[in-house]
């Protein structure tokens, strides 16, 4: 069976995939581990610059641990730790010198629900913002407002700025999050499964979104939906038991996979 | 095709099909029970506050407003006033919150944010046990081993030191370096509220969503700053419950702080000296009260219900506020 009958719904030639484009992420025999479990099993991956690369495969397979490791998040948690290299403009990130903080306000992550914090509107994007520039108010408004106008959020807040940002609906308050995290102008955006708790129009929003996003910022996007990844995505890497099984420009990985287990989970016969 | 339910009745045996009426009248008496134990909630508190209305009526008809403006206690010429008392309660819980809440919020937010996961139960153990404590234990121990040690070294220092000083010399300044008083009181409630609002201030804290931390940590915050402006904020409704609880307790505390407060029936500036509480005042004398003086204790009763009343309506305002921020 073809896969891409499976998945009529796709256009697989709106997205070409550059691989030209620098490599902004080089992840170099990583492993990770929840205390003694084996999360990650040697990933090697390349992320390029200002290109969508999702990361797909069934749940436990280690797509989200791999993400988390890009931001470090995972060192909140004392039992959890990554060995290997990653690269970040040829830095590596997972050194112990790095400052963890610093690291964050340049790779940005939207998480699996929407995390408006508890203040306004405003604030929610401001608050970043604040945390690494010394803005006068005039130019903090409107970075505000390029930030919730990249977001596609601008004209439904504007005349309501100083509400409360938890009194937006879901999609809203998704476009928010990513707002907030635009506003600090990161160089990498990552997206944890970002519609999983969102409608079929918000999420629709959030895609197109993502593609805008892409002009500027290299993004990474771990998504159960494979149809998303197909519609977003110029680059797929499949995950299955913590091992990267196989990466490459989405078209030839939705249209001709060269692994047996990548063709037998986009066509759903496991997942 | 039948249904799945359709297949599994028809396996059933026969026998087994017995149909039965619901029990009306079980339901019922159930529902009586019900509504009858709420009820006597209402009838209990209704009956409490009729009772010491009833029962300091004359001292408020005696004095008139003056009863909370004087403050003369004086039971060999009947003069009886509640500002001291008032103002003593007011004083020492405020001095109480002043002092516990940040206290309780640190060990709220080491306990969930910051300790290592061996040490969470012993510590959360500990000031839970602090909450088990009877209140005549801190009261004793508040007398005894407190006491002597703050008038020492505490109480006589700053009192040298801020002599003379405006306003804090006043403030700070002991007449009688005893080492009770409005302050000693203060100190001894914040430790008897502390495990009440570290408690509940940690169990909110632990039940905010980790994606709602982990984002704030995402952007690039310090703990600090992610404590300060998501964390706090978002339990802030349940935190100024959990305050507010501890103030009704520090209002109403009566064992300890007749201790430690002096039982003084003298206005004074400073939160050194001795004075008196409502509930203390109650305490020491409605043994040996009739007459006009058992009145204006019952009097004095009244004003700490509205008072709690008052601290009820303003936290609930309060939550409110919050939540609609």
């Amino acid at each position: 069976m073809n896969a891409a009958s499976a998945i009529p719904t796709m256009d697989l030639n709106r997205n070409h995939a550059e691989e030209g484009r620098a490599v902004r992420i080089a992840v170099k025999d990583l492993n990770f581990y929840y205390g003694s479990f084996h999360g990650l099993k040697n990933v090697n991956i390349n992320f390029h610059d200002r290109q969508v690369t999702a990361l797909i495969g069934p749940s436990g397979c280690g797509k989200s641990t791999l993400l988390r490791c890009f931001n470090r998040i995972y060192s909140l948690y004392p039992e959890q730790r990554a060995e290997g290299e990653i690269l970040l403009d040829g830095e590596n990130i997972l050194d112990p010198s790095v400052d963890l903080n610093e690291l964050r306000s340049r790779i940005g992550m939207v998480f699996q629900k929407p995390t408006p914090f508890p203040m306004s509107i405003y604030d929610n994007v401001a608050f970043g913002l604040r945390l690494y520039e010394k803005l006068p108010k005039a130019e903090l408004d409107m970075r505000v407002e390029e930030s919730l106008r990249k977001a596609a959020l601008w004209d439904e807040v504007k005349d309501k700025l100083r509400q409360s940002g938890t009194g937006l609906s879901g999609g809203q308050q998704q476009r928010l999050c990513i707002a907030r995290t635009v506003a600090q102008r990161p160089e990498v955006i990552l997206f944890d499964e970002p519609t999983s708790a969102l409608d079929p129009i918000s999420t629709g929003r959030i895609e197109e979104l993502i593609e805008q996003l892409r002009d500027e910022f290299t993004i990474v996007i771990v998504t159960h939906n494979m149809q998303q990844a197909a519609r977003i995505s110029q680059f797929t890497g499949f995950m299955y038991l913590g091992q990267l099984v196989e990466f490459g420009p989405t078209n030839r990985m939705f249209m001709n996979p060269t692994e047996q287990r990548t063709q037998d989970y986009i066509t759903g016969r496991f997942g | 095709m039948p249904t799945l339910t359709e297949t599994i009745a028809f396996a059933r045996p026969r026998a087994a099909a017995v149909r039965k009426g619901p029990s009306r009248s079980l339901d019922s008496l159930f529902r009586g029970c019900a509504y009858g134990a709420a009820l006597l909630v209402l009838v209990v508190l209704a009956g409490i506050l009729g009772s010491i209305l009833y029962g300091g009526w004359p001292a408020f008809r005696e004095f008139g407003f003056a009863f909370l403006t004087s403050s003369a206690w004086n039971v060999g010429t009947e003069q009886y006033g509640a500002l001291v008392a008032v103002i003593g309660t007011v004083a020492s819980a405020t001095l109480a919150l002043v002092i516990g809440v940040p206290v309780s919020l640190g060990i709220a937010i080491f306990l969930t944010q910051l300790c290592p996961g061996w040490a969470r139960k012993p510590v959360a153990m500990t000031i839970e046990l602090l909450a088990a404590v009877p209140s005549i234990i801190y009261g004793m121990w508040g007398l005894f081993v407190f006491a002597p040690l703050f008038a020492r070294f505490v109480q006589i220092p700053v009192s040298n030191l801020v002599e003379g000083m405006p306003v804090i010399g006043t403030l700070f300044y002991a007449r009688v370096p005893s080492g009770v008083g409005v302050l000693t009181a203060g100190i001894i409630l914040a430790i008897m509220i502390v495990p009440f609002i570290a408690s509940i201030a940690r169990d909110m804290l632990d039940q905010i969503p980790t994606v709602l931390r982990e984002s704030a940590y995402g952007i690039g915050c310090t703990t600090w700053e992610v404590v300060r402006h998501v964390l706090v904020p978002q339990a802030a409704v349940s935190i100024i419950g959990a305050i507010m609880l501890g103030l009704g307790r520090a209002l109403g505390e009566t064992m300890a702080v007749t201790f430690v407060v002096g039982n003084a029936n003298r206005l004074s500036a400073s939160i050194f000296d001795p004075s008196s509480t409502i509930a203390s005042r109650i305490a020491n004398e409605f043994n040996e009260a009739d007459g006009l003086q058992l009145n204006a204790l019952m009097a004095l009763g009244c004003i700490l219900f509205v008072i709690t009343f008052v601290v009820l309506i303003v936290a609930r305002l309060l939550t409110r506020r919050v939540k609609a921020a």
